[in-house]
């Protein structure tokens, strides 16, 4: 399937095919010993390229990590081993997960299933387009500021991230270390539901991951019937929402509203201040984040005279434009006489804008908006327009600002697009999140979903 | 460059301490790995946390949290009830990840004092970081070198860092600084501080004003300091070239300087021409660090006596001088030795002198009983080194040594002045010397009456004897 479709799609970024053999044949003989098994025993996987693969080229989409081979699994990837899952291979990624498009990886880009003039969204592009086609069952993304929702929604495939230290971030190339969250692809709620439970929990190897019960499952049939779902006015009317899908997503939350849930309008005042709260916080961590790949240890080293014309060399042509340009700007706020003045005032914006969730909150259960103001946009198209591109993570990074859960549930097409509703959660709600996403979905579908289980 | 003379007394030097210990913690600071290098192959106590690897995320090593509240719990900081890490940012091949984690505006004590000789030096702060790792140059310098080698065995191991306020003023009390810093870190446990082995590493703050100015001079901060005697020497010289070049009209330039010990001289490592701006922020990848106060109380009513407690304990209880109270308490089995010794029975002056004169580390009860052999005049002095070696090296008791290899020294009255008659007669040339009245003669004909017993002879009365011989 993979060799004949992905030709044309690019999800995959390297293929594991004697990996993925090994692991089916060892799923089969478990099978058919009777042993125990999990529901993701024998199923394949695809797995975003910045998740440590013991042994596996994993290079975050980026050149200047090509030949690394992680000596161990992340956290997240050891979890699915154990659990029987079949490794596919890596999928194609913005690198070092910074763009909205998988425009940015350093390899080549990904194309929409639906459409392979458009863009599959990003960064986790190739896992939510690898979904799309059918190449595999389910995927792994992270989401940094909607990586996994924004592609679930262009792709017309669920995505998930969960609360901020649901999953171990252990292994995880990362981005910006207190908004990165590992989470899944699948094709239906159930199936996203069943692979963040394997993977969720406390991890001794992520000081910022939680110990808190896991129950994802148990709730996810329940309906919403008496829930209150949160309107928030800002999500409805920010610069660049589509029409249609404005009006897919507001069709979603009336049929919300006749499967019993009680719609609430709420308030999210700080909501024009995240993009560049956003755009402080992150690019700081990263630039710092970022600083090991000097060539020293791994990866492609230029050589030079001086160490210093090495280290310039070699992070001039290792990273791309993005990225560079990334790390400058948090470069530039954490310096000296500009940190207050950016770094600090972002970090208080942050805070406001987890005040305003926690206020809305307050009034109802879960926040319902679209996931992304716009449709998959063609190849190219926003390239050279940063900010455009900046502005398709305006509905999805609140949630990573504030360490909220969210999902992106396909909700209906635009202009025969596929269009995505999100619904965030509070802190630890996830499993509220994963119910009503399955209302929605259970209304659209028929009681009778697609899915592994 | 030479100091006129006088220098030193038309300026004052004003010295303050940044001291980096090793925590003595079994694993790294943020990692499972063994923080025990010393000797190890390179590259050998290494695992992806501590090689920076992608994707690998920081531990806190909680033995290393409490090591440095220990400290400075003995210092008298106030310890943080909120602390956290942040890290500091810049590239070198040493620094796996590009940065270091390490604290910045909330350290996890702040506040001390530490008392050298009269002096009160106030501890700015102490807080917790990791240790990086260690380059090998093919040539002299990282810029110059053929090839570099990177060895990352100590990347990681918990550091600790103590910052002391500009309050010293002489290179005597820079080293004396180091020194109660080391006894304390060694009586609380929270740091092996052997300078050789690059546990404790002190870096000095040096400048000079004119005495009677309370204005800070141009500082700068001398490195490579192995040893005590390096440091002390370094401070010295550092504070003898920048008054002769203020004298000479000259500046000081702000800047590191290292320490030659082939050349006793400090010279110039790396001119600080901008500050350096490392972009310090909030570690992410750790949550910040609430320290519960019933724990702290606990560390604190579980400190050992420190080791100025005990100095002053040692004088005032067993009326030893304050020199040897301060080598007792260097370290704190040295100062339990002591005071067992003592408790078997041994007068306190002697078990000073016998244990800070030779260092040994035996058993008090036998130690006491070596110290009573001397005193009693069983046996001279030479004689009990030989039983304390002895005891030392193979189990047996002193009383059963000195029986077994009869070893009591001859105190027979009879005997002695028939070997001091001998030895007399053999060298006619000392007696004629002292009686022309060189009083030195005497102790070298004494040293042959020794020679003469076979080192067994009673020395006071050999003494008594010869004197009594030569004055006939």
């Amino acid at each position: 399937m993979i060799r004949r479709e992905d030709g044309r799609i690019g999800a995959f970024l390297r293929v594991t095919e004697d990996l993925a053999r090994a692991q089916a044949a060892d799923a089969d003989r478990r099978l058919a010993a009777g042993e125990a098994v999990s529901p993701l025993t024998g199923v394949p996987v695809a797995i975003k390229d910045v998740l440590s693969v013991r042994g596996v080229e994993t290079t975050a989409g980026s050149r200047i990590l090509t030949g690394y081979r992680p000596p161990f699994d992340a956290t997240a990837i050891a979890r699915l081993r154990s659990s029987g899952a079949v490794f596919l291979g890596m999928t194609n990624c913005d690198e070092f997960a910074m763009g909205s498009s998988t425009e940015n990886s350093g390899y080549f880009p990904t194309r929409n299933p639906h459409d392979l003039s458009r863009v599959p969204g990003g960064s986790s592009g190739g896992s939510a387009a690898a979904v799309a086609a059918g190449e595999a069952v389910y995927a792994l993304g992270t989401d940094t500021g909607g990586s996994i929702r924004q592609p679930a929604a262009l792709c017309g495939v669920v995505g998930m991230k969960p609360t901020y230290g649901r999953v171990s971030r252990y292994g995880l190339i990362a981005f910006a270390s207190s908004l990165d969250q590992v989470g899944p692809f699948a094709s239906c709620v159930r199936d996203a539901a069943l692979v963040l439970d394997a993977m969720s929990g406390l991890d001794p190897c992520d000081a910022t991951s939680a110990d808190r019960p896991v129950d994802l499952l148990s709730e996810l049939e329940v309906g919403v019937e008496g829930l209150r779902l949160g309107v928030p006015r800002e999500y409805f009317g920010v610069v660049g929402m589509e029409p249609g899908v404005k009006a897919a997503v507001e069709r979603a939350v009336l049929e919300l509203e006749r499967a019993g849930a009680e719609l609430v309008e709420v308030s999210l005042p700080h909501t024009d201040y995240g993009l560049a709260a956003y755009y402080i916080v992150a690019p700081a961590e990263c630039s710092s984040n970022l600083a090991r790949f000097d060539a020293v240890k791994y990866g492609a080293r230029e050589d030079a005279p001086t160490l210093l014309e090495m280290y310039l060399r070699t992070r001039r042509h290792g990273f791309g434009p993005e990225v560079r340009r990334r790390v400058m700007l948090g470069t530039y706020a954490l310096s000296a006489g500009y940190f207050d003045a950016y770094y600090l005032k972002a970090q208080k914006v942050r805070t406001l804008i987890a005040q305003d969730f926690e206020r809305a909150f307050g009034q109802c259960d879960a926040i319902v908006s679209a996931t992304s103001p716009t449709v998959a946009f063609p190849i190219g198209a926003k390239v050279d327009d940063p900010i455009a591109m900046y502005l398709s993570d305006v509905l999805t990074l609140g949630g990573n600002l504030a360490g909220l859960p969210g999902i992106s549930v396909p909700c209906g097409t635009s202009d025969g697009l596929p269009v995505g509703l999100q619904v965030l959660a509070p802190q630890w709600a996830d499993a509220t999140a994963l119910r009503v996403a399955r209302a929605y979905e259970a209304g659209r579908d028929g009681a009778n979903g697609r899915g592994m289980a | 460059m030479t100091a006129p003379a006088g220098v030193t007394e038309r300026w004052e030097a004003v010295i303050g301490m940044e001291v980096h210990a090793q925590l003595a913690t079994r694993s790294k600071m943020f990692c499972g790995c063994s923080a025990d290098y010393l000797g190890a192959p390179p590259n050998s106590r290494v695992c992806p946390v501590c090689l920076g690897l992608p994707g690998v995320l920081p531990v806190i090593n909680r033995r290393a949290v409490e090591l440095v509240v220990r400290t400075g719990l003995a210092l008298g900081c106030e310890v943080a009830r909120y602390t956290k890490f942040d890290r500091k940012n810049y590239f070198y091949p040493d620094l796996p990840k590009g940065y270091q984690i390490s604290q910045y505006d909330l350290p996890m004590c702040r506040g001390g004092r530490l008392d050298v000789g009269d002096r009160a030096v106030r501890i700015t702060r102490v807080h917790l970081e990791e240790d990086t790792g260690k380059l090998l140059h093919a040539g002299d310098a990282l810029q110059s070198a053929s090839e570099s080698l990177v060895d990352l065995n100590r990347s990681g191991v918990a550091l600790m860092e103590i910052v002391g306020e500009p309050d010293l003023r002489s290179a005597d009390e820079a080293r004396d600084y180091a020194t109660a810093l080391r006894a304390i870190l060694r009586a609380v446990g929270a740091s092996e501080a052997d300078m050789e082995k690059g546990q404790l590493r002190v870096e000095a703050n040096v400048s000079v004003r004119p005495r009677g100015s309370s204005e800070l001079g141009v500082k700068t901060e001398v490195k490579n300091l192995n040893s005590f005697r390096a440091l002390h020497r370094a401070v010295e010289h550092e504070v003898r070239r920048q008054a002769a070049v203020l004298e000479s009209g000259g500046r000081v330039e702000q800047e590191t300087r290292g320490w030659s010990e082939a050349e006793q001289r400090t010279f110039p490592q790396r001119r600080k021409e901008y500050a350096d701006d490392y972009r310090y922020f909030p570690e992410p990848d750790l949550p910040p660090l609430e320290l519960d106060p019933a724990w702290v109380d606990e560390l604190r009513s579980s400190l050992p006596e420190l080791p100025a407690v005990r100095r002053r304990r040692l004088v005032e209880q067993h009326d030893i001088t304050a020199y040897d109270a301060e080598q007792l308490t260097q370290e704190v089995a040295t100062a339990d030795l002591f005071e067992a010794t003592v408790r078997a029975g041994a007068p306190a002056k002697q078990a000073a002198n016998w244990i800070i004169g030779t260092g040994t580390t035996l058993d008090p009860a036998r130690l006491a009983e070596v110290i009573g052999l001397v005193q009693s005049g069983t046996i001279n002095r030479d004689q009990g080194l030989q039983v304390l070696e002895e005891a030392q090296a193979g189990g047996r008791a002193p009383g059963e040594i000195v029986r077994a290899r009869g070893l009591a020294q001859v105190s027979d009255e009879g005997e002695l002045a028939a070997i001091v008659r001998r030895v007399l007669a053999e060298h006619p040339q000392a007696v004629a010397d002292f009686k022309a009245g060189r009083q030195q003669a005497a102790m070298a004909l004494l040293g042959d009456v020794r020679a003469a017993s076979g080192g067994r002879a009673n020395m006071r009365l050999a003494r008594d004897l010869l004197l009594e011989q030569l004055s006939r």
